[in-house]
């Protein structure tokens, strides 16, 4: 299990010091990268107790827990971004349980419903195989709290591909059965994977000051990945079709506003009280 | 316990004079405490009893995910789902050690969780109520892992080598379990009115399961006396029982809540508490499969077991192809 170790905060990188355009940019990425592990780790917890071998019971808790962690981490830097822009202070539960879901910026991908293992596995390998990378360059940010964050959070999510990537190939290239339901899987998550390649202002602006990356300049390699992986499942890749976005803007599917009743429910039911 | 009312098979405890000299070479060994290992002699009846306790033991990690897992998307911060992520996480692998003790003699695991989801095997009692509010959480850490401590740590010294072994290791993740679930409770009745309310319900509701969790008197039983010649049990259940409620009461007292049972009362000439009546009809009700959520607990096993037969069956295929694959390389070259 991976507990969320305290990560040394090194002195405030001092270039962008007063620069509210770009503040304003580095908390638009903190609450992206936050979001998404939250989101899918939250679905990951649906699967508590109910997986195929209990090997998996540990492994998707696991998971599960590195990404709450990653939420958690981002979510920090999240409040001290707003609190150096002289904003309210704002913590990971205000974060997590006190905004709506239009305020949320994760992918889409992530809160597409867990539907039968085939859906869970795909879905974490195709995030995990984009995750992977954004973190990679995200570690060399010249931001020093974002570069601390994405290289704990690298770690974590190289062990976290490859064990997905094992697992789209042993069910993609096992029984006529398993090999159906993966082929299913992939074609319905297929529209959200473009997503995790766009950019906005915000990315180009991150990635001009060296503070970001540009999401586009990943997409051939995750190309280059989900193929070897898709042809070692003996899997077809959709044909690209028409892309479903919105996520990183705060415009989701139906399903997050179910998610976050659930998730958020003590701290809106009880708003006073402190647990 | 989270075995209960183990059946030894057996109809007496037995005489070891009365024992052929070929069979008391065992007896002797236990009376050494020598540890006994899967490759070594033993009489059928232990391995027997071993396999129902060490079985009903892993189930009862097993579901016990359940209750828990029911508030985990629910968690009311980012730290308290966490620790109780990593707390479901822990008894799953508390299930995989006890599993894995359980194949050392000689029954598969696909075999024993045939056995439950069959309704052949039971797992404790209390993971057949429900957990209605947060609390409940707290509770299930501070009482009912509290109680398992009780019956585990003893264990550790147990006859049977892997058993001891796994125990060793689910102890120190089992009170570390315990404590955050006080710390849960702390919390909860440092709180608001609503929250203190919550903790007191909790405790109502799950004080006298977990007071039962021990099993009824066996100071007659047979079966535990046996148990006990062969230090697979160590201690009575009144004993252990004991032992909880007077590790328990000052508990309560701290957090300022209300143990629901009119006749506790501390017995300075005993020097431990006296405690009330337990209703045995309950627990047997429970035992027979009239708890809250027997039916439901049983339900959500069969179907995950079912649902991920496709998940394991392509695993294997897989498996096999690969394996193929390197025969069909290895004759090649």
């Amino acid at each position: 299990m991976s507990a969320v170790a305290a990560i040394e905060v090194p002195s405030r990188a001092a270039t962008h010091a007063g620069d509210a355009s770009l503040d304003e940019a580095l908390l638009a990425l903190a609450l992206r990268q936050a979001d998404s592990p939250l989101v899918l780790a939250q679905r990951l917890c649906e699967w508590i107790g109910k997986a195929p071998i209990l090997e998996e019971d540990i492994a998707q808790a696991n998971v599960g827990l590195d990404l709450v962690g990653q939420a958690r981490l981002w979510y920090a830097y999240a409040g001290e971004i707003e609190v150096r822009m002289g904003r309210v202070a704002r913590g990971e539960d205000d974060f997590a349980f006190r905004r709506d879901a239009s305020a949320f910026r994760n992918v889409l991908l992530v809160e597409q419903p867990n539907g039968d293992f085939a859906h869970t596995i795909v879905r974490q390998f195709l995030f995990d195989a984009a995750q992977h990378l954004a973190l990679d360059a995200l570690a060399r940010s010249r931001d020093a709290r974002v570069a601390a964050i994405a290289a704990k959070a690298a770690k974590e999510v190289d062990y976290h591909v490859e064990r997905s990537a094992d697992w789209v190939v042993r069910l993609g290239d096992g029984t006529a059965e398993s090999h159906e339901r993966m082929q299913r899987a992939l074609d319905a998550l297929w529209p959200y994977t473009g997503e995790l390649f766009d950019a906005d202002a915000t990315d180009l602006a991150l990635a001009e000051a060296g503070f970001g990356v540009d999401p586009r300049t990943l997409a051939a390699q995750w190309r280059e990945t989900v193929d070897a992986v898709l042809a070692d499942a003996t899997l077809a890749r959709p044909a690209d079709g028409y892309v479903q976005r919105g996520g990183r803007d705060g415009r989701h599917s139906e399903h997050l506003g179910h998610l976050l009743c659930e998730l958020q429910f003590l701290q809106r039911a009880y708003p006073d009280a402190r647990w | 316990m989270y075995a209960q009312m183990v059946d030894t098979g057996l109809a007496k405890v037995e005489d070891l004079d009365a024992l052929p000299p070929a069979e008391r070479a065992f007896p002797a060994r236990i009376d050494a405490d020598v540890k006994i290992e899967p490759q070594d002699d033993m009489p059928e009846a232990y391995r027997r009893t071993l396999v129902r306790q060490i079985q009903q033991h892993a189930h009862s990690e097993i579901v016990g995910m359940l209750p828990e897992g029911n508030w985990v998307t629910r968690a009311p911060s980012l730290k308290r789902k966490a620790i109780l992520m990593a707390k479901i996480q822990d008894e799953a692998g508390h299930g995989l050690y006890l599993y894995s003790a359980a194949e050392t003699l000689g029954v598969s695991r696909d075999a024993m969780t045939g056995d439950l989801l069959a309704g052949k095997v039971k797992y404790s009692s209390i993971f057949n109520y429900p957990t209605l509010t947060w609390a409940d959480i707290g509770a299930i850490g501070w009482l009912v892992d509290g109680a398992a401590i009780m019956n585990q740590i003893p264990l550790c010294r147990c006859s049977y080598g892997p058993y001891a072994r796994a125990m060793i290791r689910i102890c120190k993740e089992e009170s570390f379990h315990q404590r955050q679930g006080f710390d849960i409770m702390m919390a909860m009745c440092a709180g608001t009115p609503a929250q203190k309310a919550m903790a007191q319900d909790a405790l109502d509701r799950w004080w006298w399961p977990s007071v039962m969790m021990f099993g009824p008197s066996d100071a007659q039983s047979v079966h535990s006396a046996q148990s006990a010649r062969w230090k697979i049990k160590l201690l009575s259940n009144d004993e252990l029982r004991q032992r909880f409620v007077d590790q328990t009461v000052p508990q309560a007292e701290y957090l300022g809540l209300r143990i629901p049972d009119a006749d506790l009362a501390w017995n300075p000439e005993r020097g431990h508490y006296d405690f009330g009546a337990i209703d045995w009809d309950e627990f047997y009700a429970v035992i027979k499969g009239h708890g809250p959520c027997n039916r439901e607990r049983i339900e959500v096993r069969r179907k995950a077991w079912d649902d991920g037969a496709w998940v394991r069956e392509a695993a294997l295929a897989h498996a096999a192809k690969r394996a193929a694959r390197t025969d069909d390389a290895a004759e090649a070259a």
